[in-house]
């Protein structure tokens, strides 16, 4: 380099970077406060129980009443319906991305999982409302038109190429004389992938799952679209719903003022969404470090 | 003669199973073909001129995206701006400055904890803070700054694995003939970390462009029928425009919907064969 630093300039330049790295922590502070802040002032009004165990969530409508149940019912129901199709399939697809695909097909895959893995949740919301509904209304008639099933199916295509990605990376990292081993032994690829590569990338699989089920949590516009915006505590994927994130956006369309009950309701809400996500970006973590295998 | 059955029953479950896996990967890449072709039988026959440069109307026929496209331009340079330089900087940081400390180590669990917050719990933080304590209403100026917190971590992580991934001998070689810390990084680290960051920055650049539910959040308008002329203009962007289309229930709107797709897809997907093609040549390189 021509040019020289003075000294005084580095030593600036370092505490710069610094400010930049500590952003991200200034982030988390501020997420939390306030989260905490406005959830504070809506527990004042709402006891805890009330608002974790109440079996109605009402809170524009009279009466009011503010039981989470509701939401979290349609939450669930989002995430089991996305789980039953992007777990299956995404393993199946990692299994043939890192067994079978020959290299080519690899490269041509892998960055179309990527792409795929690129496109807007509110594209994904529209597919649901235009194609996927319309379809299960034809195969079955008493679907209405806003139902959770659509918008799991769709949220779980979503978060597909996530499972497919992540689960083919566990398999690759799995070393090749294992499955050399098992081979020489006389093992079918069937066994060789179900006792040997599977289990060896279990702590990835693992995660994963856990990550797509985050995911599917917080995901939000695919099911605003699609799943409806009713509250109800029910199990049966055939009716309209409201999820946690579902009933934010509802809220945010329509012009609430700070600091009325309405507007605590949505840092309430986002708290245990955060919360949750949060335990299982964690626990997506733990598993990852604590259970990989190590080979040398 | 028991062996023998059983090996044969062995191998066919292998076949079996390879059918399988083969069969439902094909199944999804059909699924998402033909998400993409449905898109396109409705929407294309809406896309011209017109529709790229009208203002979003109650009259399908007059409908455009004009304010959405431009708004979207707006949004995604002015994070651009804010989140490139802080995200490359603070990898930096972490990567080639920081001790391992306790303090390190927090925010590095952090970044990867606050990469998988969901995006609408951003929107309520632009909304507290942004929009509502630095009272910058719902401008451009308070999207970017939110879409710039989302993005962040996703930058960083794509960043410091491109750092750590230059060679420590070129440091040292570096270092060996008497160069700073700041010309090391900038003369050989950060070049030669370039291609990686580059794919990292585009894809979370391209995650920007389709966010919707953080900026529904801070306000961003359904119905825009002007160009924002500044940072602190309000705004619509494109995948906003799709949603409240796609929430109609007319038909006409659900089609204006898809040519909005259209248009987003393709632009994510110029987005991403760049960052593929970056990759490439990066990988070549070496």
């Amino acid at each position: 380099m021509k040019t020289r630093t003075p000294r005084y300039l580095e030593n600036s330049l370092q505490a710069v970077f610094f400010m930049c790295a500590a952003i991200s922590a200034v982030t988390t502070v501020a997420v939390i406060g306030i989260l905490a802040v406005e959830t504070w002032g809506f527990l004042q009004q709402i006891s805890l129980v009330e608002f974790l165990f109440g079996t109605r969530w009402s809170p524009l409508l009279h009466p009011k009443s503010y039981g989470l149940l509701p939401l979290l019912a349609g939450t669930t129901l989002i995430v089991v319906g996305a789980s039953l199709v992007a777990l299956p399939v995404g393993l199946a697809s990692a299994i043939f991305l890192s067994e079978y695909a020959s290299e080519r097909t690899r490269n041509i895959l892998k960055p179309v999982l990527e792409v795929l893995a690129g496109i807007p949740t509110v594209v994904y919301g529209f597919f649901a409302l235009t194609f996927v509904t319309p379809l299960l209304r034809i195969v079955l008639p008493d679907t209405h038109v806003f139902n959770a099933a659509s918008a799991a199916i769709v949220v779980g295509i979503m978060v597909l190429p996530m499972v497919a990605s992540l689960c083919d990376d566990a398999f690759r990292a799995v070393p090749d004389n294992l499955r050399e081993g098992a081979y020489s032994l006389g093992a079918t690829s069937f066994e060789v992938t179900t006792r040997i590569v599977v289990p060896a990338g279990l702590s990835g699989v693992f995660a994963a799952f856990v990550l797509a089920i985050s995911r599917a949590i917080g995901e939000t516009m695919a099911v605003t679209l699609a799943a409806g915006a009713t509250p109800n505590l029910t199990m049966n994927p055939l009716e309209s719903i409201q999820t946690m994130t579902a009933y934010i956006v509802q809220v945010s369309l329509g012009d609430t003022p700070a600091g009325t009950l309405t507007y605590q309701t949505l840092f309430a809400v986002a708290s245990v969404l955060f919360l949750v996500t949060l335990c299982l970006n964690i626990a997506a973590n733990i598993i990852m470090k604590r259970f990989q295998e190590v080979y040398e | 003669m028991i062996a023998q059955s059983n090996l044969a029953w062995r191998h066919k479950k292998a076949m079996f199973f390879r059918c399988f896996c083969i069969g439902v990967t094909a199944f999804a890449v059909f699924i998402l073909g033909l998400l993409i072709y449905q898109v396109s039988v409705l929407g294309l026959p809406w896309l011209d001129a017109q529709f790229l440069s009208s203002f979003p109307s109650r009259f399908p026929e007059k409908a455009g995206i004009k304010s959405a496209l431009l708004g979207t331009l707006w949004l995604v340079s002015m994070t651009a701006a804010i989140a490139i330089p802080v995200g490359v900087l603070a990898s930096v940081y972490l990567e080639e400055y920081a001790r391992p400390t306790r303090l390190t180590e927090f925010i590095n669990i952090n970044i990867a904890n606050l990469a998988g917050v969901p995006s609408i719990v951003y929107g309520m933080l632009g909304l507290a803070i942004f929009v509502r304590f630095f009272q910058l209403e719902r401008s451009l100026l308070s999207g970017a700054l939110t879409m710039s917190l989302l993005i962040l971590p996703v930058i960083i992580i794509a960043a410091k694995e491109a750092i750590r991934a230059v060679p420590g001998s070129l440091r040292q070689a570096a270092f060996a003939v008497g160069a700073t810390r700041w010309q090391v990084i900038r003369a050989h680290v950060l070049p030669s970390a370039l291609p990686g960051i580059l794919t990292g920055v585009i894809l979370a650049i391209s995650r920007a462009i389709g966010e919707t539910a953080p900026l529904i959040m801070i306000g961003a308008l359904t119905y825009v029928a002007f160009v924002p002329e500044g940072p602190m203009d309000e705004f619509t962007a494109l995948p906003i425009q799709i949603f409240n289309w796609t929430s109609r229930p007319q038909e006409e709107f659900h089609e204006l919907a898809s040519a909005g797709i259209v248009v987003l897809l393709l632009v994510l997907l110029m987005m991403n064969a760049l960052a593929v093609y970056i990759r490439y040549r990066g990988t070549r390189a070496k």
